[in-house]
């Protein structure tokens, strides 16, 4: 992510309103499986059952307040990132998810004025690093806001677990 | 200082904390599920930890889809056996010993006031009502807390709750949490430390209390807490199994926000579908057509959930076209309600007694719905498909209004089916 060309993505843009909660994201029902190939396959089932099947390689969610409110399952980002979406943008995240989203690599943003702009399908290509995100099917840009440093530096460590270990190694 | 921002100062090893300071943070006691344990498990493995940090401080508690609902879910179960073993886990719990994960932990004395506990379920924050910091999150941080005993935190902004004066009859925890939440949002109080206060707070049930704290993650909370009184330490005397440290809030403590209530403007609540702000006093829905009531869960399955819902019970029958299943939260809390002659009410109302699950919460076991069927229950979710089909209902009650309900065969009160009866 500390390239602009390593991070840049391109997408579909699928909508979702505000609350959607991980009970929608990956039902309940299917938490007898944790494999991101096992629950890709169910992904927003209960919001809308068409997705899993139609979902492609590097298409992008952006969703109003509060995306992925609800249980602590890191089968949520699991099966988001399964299915090959490559982010979520959104008005704001539940706290869980956030934590769980950076977590299981899955990339997100928080971009108010894009989740207002954005349409169900239009073409969208999103720098990662400045959070640039461009909807080509419309010609507009728009700007999400920068990850805390503290994100940053656990994006750049490769995630939490990668961290721990180099704080550890550092305390000795 | 708040309360919640003094504990974590004490977790960070620092004099004080602010809000939005970001924190390492020891923890006392860190949490796993049958749900999340797995893919922790896996992580950590990943990750190539060989150990944990410290074989006491770690709790595994099989409880979303035990007894074994399939052959995944045993699967499930048999990883956290075998880790747990390898690496000698002090708190591992298994069926036959273990109970619904916060009732059992606050129960066997395993948190306590003053903690940080981080765990990987979502209504981790109950144990709040102990006036500890919990926090629910993820599997990977599990892991991480597994390997290292510590978790980054932002402290948060704390939010405070202020409900004086009487609660009305039949008026529980359960109705303060769910007014609460229909009064600020499933994100009214998102990132944020819900501090409950007042006479009325002071004045309930460690039992309702933890409904109260359980359910802070459904209006967006990091965490719920209400400080520890007499209450508090009536219950934790001789059951804690570390020394308690009692934290209160300065009286110049700084809150971003006060919600100021009188206790006797709180109905009997109901949250309607699909989202626990959606709530209405449960007098104007009686009427509603229900399949079947579900008494448990980590909000509702406690001893004083299981006699209110008995009171109403007690020479009652469940309405013929109503499945009434009672699920006690845990073994000791079965054995209590057994004894106390609780059973004998179920069973002769009709109901149906579970062993301890989380099981029909989330639509696990012991209770799913079909398309187009509704239930009352005291569980804390009413998202789609919650309990089962993503074609039924699910609206949230307490004890008092759930057996109501049960008899009454549509949403009623206790008072619509005679109010509650002692023989």
């Amino acid at each position: 992510m500390t390239e602009s060309t390593a991070g840049t993505l391109r997408g579909r843009a699928w909508t979702f309103g505000r609350d959607v909660d991980t009970d929608l994201i990956i039902p309940a029902r299917y938490l007898n499986m944790k494999t991101a190939e096992e629950l890709a396959q169910h992904v927003m089932e209960d919001a809308d059952p068409t997705f899993a099947g139609k979902v492609q390689p590097g298409d992008i969610i952006v969703a109003k307040e509060n995306f992925g409110c609800g249980s602590s399952r890191e089968h949520a980002p699991i099966a988001i990132k399964g299915a090959g979406v490559s982010l979520v943008i959104a008005k704001s995240f539940a706290r869980i998810f956030y934590r769980n989203a950076f977590n299981t690599g899955l990339p997100i943003l928080i971009a108010p004025e894009a989740v207002d702009g954005i349409t169900k399908g239009d073409e969208l290509t999103v720098d990662l690093a400045s959070g640039e995100i461009a909807d080509l099917t419309t010609g507009v840009t728009y700007q999400a806001q920068p990850l805390p440093p503290f994100m940053q530096e656990l994006v750049a460590a490769g995630g939490l677990l990668p961290y721990l270990k180099k704080q550890r190694a550092a305390a000795g | 200082m708040t309360m919640t921002e003094k504990i974590l100062a004490r977790a960070a090893g620092k004099d004080s904390v602010q809000p939005g300071d970001l924190i390492m943070a020891k923890l006392d006691l860190c949490l796993g599920n049958d749900v999340t344990s797995g893919v922790a498990i896996d992580e950590f493995e990943k990750a190539g930890f060989e150990q944990v940090f410290d074989p006491a401080k770690i709790a595994l508690i099989p409880d979303h889809f035990t007894p074994n609902k399939d052959i995944k879910s045993a699967g499930l179960v048999k990883q956290m056996r075998e880790f747990a073993k390898k690496h000698q886990l002090v708190h591992w719990y298994d069926v036959g010993r273990v109970g619904v994960e916060h009732a059992f932990l606050p129960e066997q004395g395993l948190v306590g006031p003053g903690d940080a506990v981080l765990g990987a379920d979502s209504h981790t924050c109950t144990y709040g009502a102990l006036g500890a910091f919990a926090t629910g999150v993820g599997s990977t941080d599990l892991a991480g807390a597994m390997a290292t005993g510590q978790a980054w935190f932002r402290v948060p902004e704390t939010h405070r709750f202020d409900f004086e004066g009487s609660l009305g009859e039949y008026v529980t925890g359960k109705d303060i949490v769910l007014f609460t939440i229909g009064q600020i949002g499933v994100d009214g109080a998102l990132y944020k430390a819900m501090e409950f206060t007042g006479s009325a707070i002071r004045g309930l049930s460690m039992d309702s209390r933890f409904t109260i704290c359980n359910m802070a993650i459904e209006a967006g909370g990091k965490s719920g807490i209400i400080a520890p009184d007499d209450t508090t330490k009536a219950y934790v005397e001789g059951r804690f199994l570390r020394t308690p440290v009692y934290y209160d809030s300065d009286a110049d403590a700084w809150y971003e926000k006060t919600y100021s209530w009188k206790a006797e403007d709180v109905p009997l609540m109901v949250a309607k579908p699909h989202l626990p702000s959606n709530t209405q006093p449960a007098d104007e829905l009686a009427g509603i057509k229900v399949d079947q009531v579900v008494i448990g869960s980590c909000t509702n399955g406690r001893i004083e959930d299981l006699r209110q819902a008995a009171e109403i019970l007690r020479g009652r029958k469940v309405h013929k076209d109503i499945r009434c299943i009672v699920i006690p939260a845990t073994q000791a809390i079965w054995k209590q309600a057994m004894d106390e002659g609780l059973f004998d009410v179920f069973v002769d109302a009709e109901a149906a007694v579970s062993a301890p699950t989380c099981g029909p919460c989330l639509g696990g076991h012991m209770g799913v719905l079909a398309k187009g069927e509704r239930a009352v229950s005291t569980t804390n979710r009413n998202f789609v498909g919650r309990m089962g089909d993503p074609g039924s209902e699910v609206y949230l009650a307490g004890p008092y209004v759930a057996a109501a309900s049960a008899v009454a065969g549509h949403i009623a009160t206790p008072d619509q089916v005679g109010g509650r009866r002692q023989s």
